[in-house]
């Protein structure tokens, strides 16, 4: 098995992992944790084809998912903290307000 | 004499002006004295000034040797090749209507200061009266059938307002919207007409329709004659309530007196004859069209006067005389005999409009009463209202030598012996419908004037004659029922409507038929003279033996309630049941709020999808995701 | 150069007028001061227009044309011809008097209802005067927005059930127009070898027959359904009685035109083989129109649902008019569009007043207003009777144009063999009757008979509503007895029309298919 492979399998399983974890936990900061974890299997895939394919593109995107992943920590763990004030709790199945 | 540029626009907008200032001053000032004198000034004075311009403007007519003039007063459209223009034409038969509806509209408005007097809308009905004025004079006046269709649709108008004028009580506006919608009956008929001679000639003049019909085998339009002349006659049933669409003149008599006489006897119900007359070219190659309108006159004529033997409403009785004689009109017009037709429209008008208005000075002098039963006695105290009376009965009922005798007799006649069309069957019931006239006119007399009074105590006290403004009237009627006959309006008439020739192996019977026509008179007064003249039981007597068909012209032959099971009733409710309730409602909203529904539920069943929660959303990302890699791997 | 400006300030000044609104945020009275005066400038540059419109030329004028998606063969172009200059100077009219007339019905939000109104005025106006269809479209569009917010937010208590019926009914039109004529701009770009969507253009696309009937039939479903014809007319009773005064009589006297102005301005001249296989059918539906809703009119008890009805039934007789391509037919058809803009909108006027007074809209709460309201009945009777269409009123002038050059088509054909246009035309004829006949029962129960009135005592129209009505009746009467110099105006339109939908446009290479044979 050559690198390139065990890095790409890596990221699967991260994604995979970071997927599962958000389906299956109900916290809502742990959730957040998994979606970091989704984004960096991503990342990890795209600086390998860019290492692969000799080609900077890959690694300048992986740049530009961790301003958008940045941007949105900084909204998501204030909402968060909000809902948490709001509702007296990090379950995610209790925020229901928006639903019709 | 004067020639002015424009005296005939003249003598039609002069009314309008009427119009427009007792109109404004009707609403803006209502019912003070000043704004009445001023309406009586100006309503009175336009139709004496028009009636002068139409002297002036006949002189004229004479002085050119009674070549038509002919006065274009401006374009109404041009639409690529065919123009449409306002023009008015004046020939010896719009002279004739002329001096008729100003004439006689003259002195009816003279009357009607009187008869009106005390009325609360008195400028409003002057603004009415000169209003019809206006469309009256536009009709005999035009010279394209546009022109004359204005008119037509107009005074169509002024009669509903006027039949309504006392709108306070339903029924009056309600008889007022019959007539209208009638009469548009007919319109519909006549617009028709109106379109195909438009197709078949390229213009609507009626000089160059007659011209175009009458003219060398050529140039006849490709159009029958007798299509046009039965739609046109459509119009004039209406306008002249004929078969079948009469019934909305006696009902018309709910408005005041003088509108009856003017309108309804007197005018606007003869412009189907004149109609017919003008179009007299299209009519001559329309034989079968001719004896449609013959056989529906002369029927009109006897029906109309079987159910006037029963009236007991002095007005009713007066109003399906109307009828019965625009009959004897068209039964002169469908053998031919234009010329007589129009006679008969002139004597008519004076003898009906006496009468009518003699009817309104006993309504007047009994302070609103109109059922006959009730009257009698009254000929010491209204003594001129009625000898006018009497000299109007005798001309309608064609005593010799008074006005209504000459027309009819000469009606009559031609029915007989016209080679177009003229029978002796058309004879005998013409002949036959006269008699009954001599009867229910002199019954009408005898049981208003005559015998004891049957008066309530109350009016009786009140009797009175009118006042000058009205007997005047009534006189300078009279006057001319008596002597209205001695100007041979068919000879007038001749070099422009020729009278039909006669049949030559009827030629002789003409001294026969006028001795039968005589004596029938006579009988009428007679059998009305026994009925009526004796004790009360005698009248009673005949009522029982005949007490069904008494029935049956009691109440009209029924028609209106014909009409109304037939066509109006059947109408409102198809279209309440099937059209509003089933199309509208059941259908086509059904329809909508089907569709609308069926989205609803559909949207409710991909709604369910949507429970907001987090985790089945990231479920499905994830479902997705594996769905996505295994299509690629699959095709891939 | 500077007259086509006046066409573009007239298009534009609600516009700025919407802006002023917006910006200043005044109370009730400038904004009603506001939107008048931008009314009143936008009726002074129509009159000017449409006295400088010079009857004589065919073709444009006061034209502009700016590229704008010029990729697209997209660009701004308006101007005026005989087709529109007398449905503009009808909505300039009638746009100060309905501000005037809206004076005091509208109570909540007075700034925002203006604001619409004029907004809607822009839309109206620019849907006339675009030359491009894909500026048409987008006024045409434009125009449902305010309209069904002033009913939505202004209007009665089924207001909301009337916007939405109404706002499905034409948007559905709309979206199948919009497919319609992407196809027509990408087939004349095929074949004609321009990419462009104005109407000059797009009148020489040749499109085969199928091609044709559908496109025609997606333009036809949005048209008729504004017009509207029967049996896509159920949405305007229920939006006439929701909506507010100026609501009503802004739809029914300029919306209604718009539909039957698609029709004759790109409907019929796009496509004319389709249109003329369709004559037939359209024909029967326009009769139906004109009976159904007359017989609908004579049954309902709801005053506004009465005029409402009637529009469908007038409608009909511009229909009419416009199948017969008789010269005298399209003519009746263009005045009776003018006239049922101003006669309806003076009913729903006149209901609005009535309703301001008494507020109701059953017809048996009323009776012998004439007693209690003489100058109002006056007005009543006056409207009462165009409506019907007697003679010297406009009514008149354009149902019997219309009829006689309906009759005048159908009477050859007639002769040919082919009796059923005739027919049509006579029973259309016989509609005459009917029309007279709910008008007056609507008059006699409502103006005659025993006093009955709530809210008595009623005081009769004040001088502005006077004067509304006085202008309106001035202009019924000039079109009823003077209607040469306006037709004139309208001639070489009529004649254009006719033209353009009595040429085949089928593509040449299948016209020329039977000469290919030896």
């Amino acid at each position: 098995m050559d690198r390139v492979q065990f890095l790409l399998g890596l990221s699967i399983a991260l994604f995979s992992l970071g997927l599962l974890g958000l389906v299956i936990r109900r916290n809502a900061l742990v959730m957040l944790m998994c979606m970091e974890l989704m984004l960096n299997g991503v990342n990890l895939s795209l600086v390998t084809f860019s290492q692969r394919h000799a080609d900077a593109g890959g690694a300048v995107l992986v740049f530009l998912v961790f301003i958008v992943a940045t941007a949105e920590i900084a909204l998501a763990i204030p909402i968060v903290l909000l809902l948490v004030k709001h509702t007296r709790s990090m379950d995610i199945g209790r925020y229901t307000d928006l639903k019709g | 004499m004067i020639s002015m540029p424009h005296a005939l626009a003249a003598i039609v907008l002069l009314p309008l002006v009427g119009f427009l200032v007792n109109g404004v001053f009707a609403t803006a000032l209502g019912g003070r004295r000043f704004s009445n004198r001023l309406a009586s000034i100006i309503g009175c004075g336009i139709p004496i000034a028009a009636f002068a311009l139409t002297v002036n403007a006949l002189l004229t007519l004479q002085a050119g040797n009674y070549t038509p003039l002919i006065e274009p007063l401006y374009r109404w459209a041009t639409i690529g090749d065919s123009t449409f223009e306002i023009a008015f034409y004046f020939d010896r038969l719009s002279a004739i209507m002329t001096l008729v509806v100003t004439g006689v509209g003259s002195v009816i408005h003279l009357y009607s200061t009187g008869y009106m007097h005390d009325d609360k809308s008195y400028g409003r009905f002057f603004a009415y009266l000169n209003l019809f004025l206006f469309f009256m004079l536009l009709l005999v006046l035009g010279r394209s059938m546009l022109v004359l269709f204005v008119g037509w649709e107009g005074v169509g108008l002024a009669s509903y307002l006027l039949i309504g004028f006392w709108f306070d009580d339903l029924a009056n506006a309600g008889a007022g919207k019959k007539a209208f919608v009638t009469n548009r009956i007919g319109d519909a008929g006549f617009l028709l007409g109106m379109f195909l001679l438009y197709r078949a000639c390229g213009t609507l003049d009626m000089d160059t329709i007659n011209a175009a019909f009458m003219g060398s085998a050529g140039s006849v339009p490709v159009v029958s004659a007798s299509l046009v002349g039965l739609l046109l006659f459509i119009g004039a049933t209406g306008k002249s309530a004929q078969i079948p669409l009469f019934v909305w003149l006696p009902d018309a008599m709910a408005g005041p007196t003088p509108v009856s006489a003017l309108i309804h006897a007197a005018t606007m119900v003869t412009a189907g004859v004149y109609l017919v007359v003008r179009m007299s070219g299209v009519y001559m190659h329309a034989p079968d069209a001719s004896q449609v309108m013959a056989i529906t006159g002369v029927a009109t004529a006897f029906f109309a006067a079987t159910i006037a033997l029963v009236q007991t409403d002095i007005k009713k009785v007066l109003a399906y005389s109307t009828v019965s004689q625009l009959g004897f009109m068209f039964l002169a017009l469908g053998v031919g005999a234009y010329g007589v037709a129009i006679f008969h429209v002139v004597t008519h008008a004076f003898f009906k409009a006496c009468l009518f208005l003699g009817a309104g000075s006993v309504i007047h002098a009994l302070g609103g009463e109109q059922d006959i039963r009730k009257m009698g006695g009254l000929r010491t105290r209204i003594p001129i209202t009625f000898w006018t009376f009497v000299i109007a009965t005798a001309a309608i009922a064609g005593i010799p030598g008074l006005a209504g005798f000459f027309s009819k007799d000469e009606i009559l006649w031609y029915a007989f012996a016209s080679s177009r069309g003229g029978s002796p069957w058309l004879w005998g019931v013409a002949a036959l419908t006269a008699l009954m006239t001599a009867f229910y006119m002199f019954r009408l007399l005898w049981l208003t004037f005559l015998g004891p009074s049957r008066m309530e105590p109350a009016v009786e006290k009140h009797v009175h004659e009118s006042p000058f403004s009205m007997t005047g009237v009534l006189l300078l009627l009279a006057v001319l029922s008596a002597v209205g006959g001695y100007f041979s309006i068919p000879h007038f008439l001749e070099s422009q409507v020729p009278l039909p020739s006669i049949v030559v192996e009827r030629e002789h019977y003409e001294r026969t038929l006028l001795i039968v026509s005589v004596v029938l008179a006579f009988a009428g007064l007679a059998l009305a003279a026994v009925m009526f003249g004796g004790p009360a039981a005698r009248p009673e007597r005949v009522r029982q033996a005949v007490l069904p068909l008494r029935r049956l012209l009691s109440a009209k032959y029924h028609v209106d309630e014909l009409y109304d099971r037939l066509l109006a009733r059947p109408l409102v409710w198809v279209s309440e049941h099937v059209l509003l309730r089933v199309g509208d409602r059941v259908v086509l909203d059904g329809i909508l709020h089907g569709v609308a529904s069926l989205a609803t539920r559909a949207a409710g069943l991909f709604g369910r999808v949507q429970t907001g929660s987090l985790h089945l959303y990231s479920l499905f990302v994830m479902a997705g995701i594996v769905g996505a890699l295994v299509w690629s791997w699959r095709h891939g | 150069m500077g007259e086509s400006l006046v066409l573009n300030l007239l298009l534009w000044l609600p516009v700025v007028g919407t802006v002023l609104l917006l910006v200043i945020r005044g109370n009730a009275s400038l904004a009603r001061v506001i939107t008048l005066g931008v009314m009143m400038l936008q009726l002074i540059m129509a009159v000017w227009l449409y006295a400088r419109f010079d009857a004589g030329v065919t073709g444009l004028q006061f034209a502009t044309s700016l590229p704008w998606i010029p990729q697209w063969g997209v660009s701004y172009l308006i101007g005026l011809d005989g087709f529109n200059i007398l449905l503009v100077a009808l909505t300039a009219f009638l746009g100060p008097l309905v501000v005037l007339g809206a004076h005091r019905s509208i109570e909540k939000d007075v700034t925002l209802f203006h604001a619409m109104v004029l907004l809607l005025q822009f839309a109206m106006m620019g849907a006339f005067v675009a030359q491009d269809l894909f500026l048409f479209y987008l006024f045409w569009e434009a125009m449902l927005i305010p309209m069904f917010l002033i009913i939505g937010i202004w209007g009665g208590s089924r207001r909301i059930y009337a916007t939405v019926k109404f706002f499905l009914y034409t948007a559905f039109g709309s979206i199948l127009m919009l497919a319609a004529l992407i196809y027509l701009v990408q087939s004349l770009a095929q074949t004609g070898g321009i990419t462009s969507f104005a109407f000059a253009d797009l009148y020489r696309a040749r499109l085969p027959l199928p091609a044709q009937t559908i496109l025609l039939g997606a333009f036809a479903l949005s048209f008729a359904i504004k017009v509207p014809m029967v049996p896509l007319h159920t949405w305007l009773p229920d939006a006439h009685v929701e909506a507010p005064t100026a609501g009503s009589v802004i739809l029914a006297g300029v919306l209604l035109k718009m539909g039957t102005y698609g029709f004759m301005k790109l409907g019929f001249p796009l496509f004319p083989d389709a249109a003329r296989l369709f004559t037939p059918a359209l024909m029967t539906l326009a009769v139906i129109s004109i009976v159904y809703g007359a017989c609908l009119a004579l049954v309902q008890t709801d005053i506004k649902k009465i005029i409402a009805y009637s529009s469908i039934s007038h409608l009909g007789y511009v229909m009419l008019g416009l199948l017969s391509l008789e010269l005298v037919g399209i003519q009746g058809a263009i005045i009776q569009m003018v006239s049922h803009g101003l006669v309806a909108a003076g009913l729903f006027l006149l209901v609005g007043m009535i309703y301001e007074r008494c507020h109701t809209r059953e017809l048996s709460d009323y009776g012998g207003l004439a007693r209690l309201l003489p100058v109002f009945s006056v007005f009543f009777m006056i409207f009462t009777l165009a409506s019907v269409g007697l003679p010297t009123t406009s009514g008149f002038t354009g149902e019997f144009l219309a009829l006689l050059g309906a009759f005048t088509a159908a009477w050859p054909l007639h002769v040919a063999g082919q009796s059923y246009p005739l027919i049509l035309s006579i029973v259309a004829v016989l509609g005459v009757i009917l029309g007279a006949l709910y008008m007056l029962r609507f008059a006699l129960t409502f103006l005659f008979g025993a006093v009955n009135a709530p809210h008595q005592p009623l005081s009769d129209l004040s001088l502005r509503e006077r004067g509304i009505l006085g202008a309106l009746v001035i202009v019924i009467f000039a079109l009823g007895l003077f209607p040469d110099s306006v037709m004139a105006k309208t001639e070489n339109a009529a004649r254009a029309y006719r033209g353009l939908v009595t040429t085949s446009r089928l593509p040449e290479q299948l016209n020329s298919g039977p000469e290919l044979v030896p």
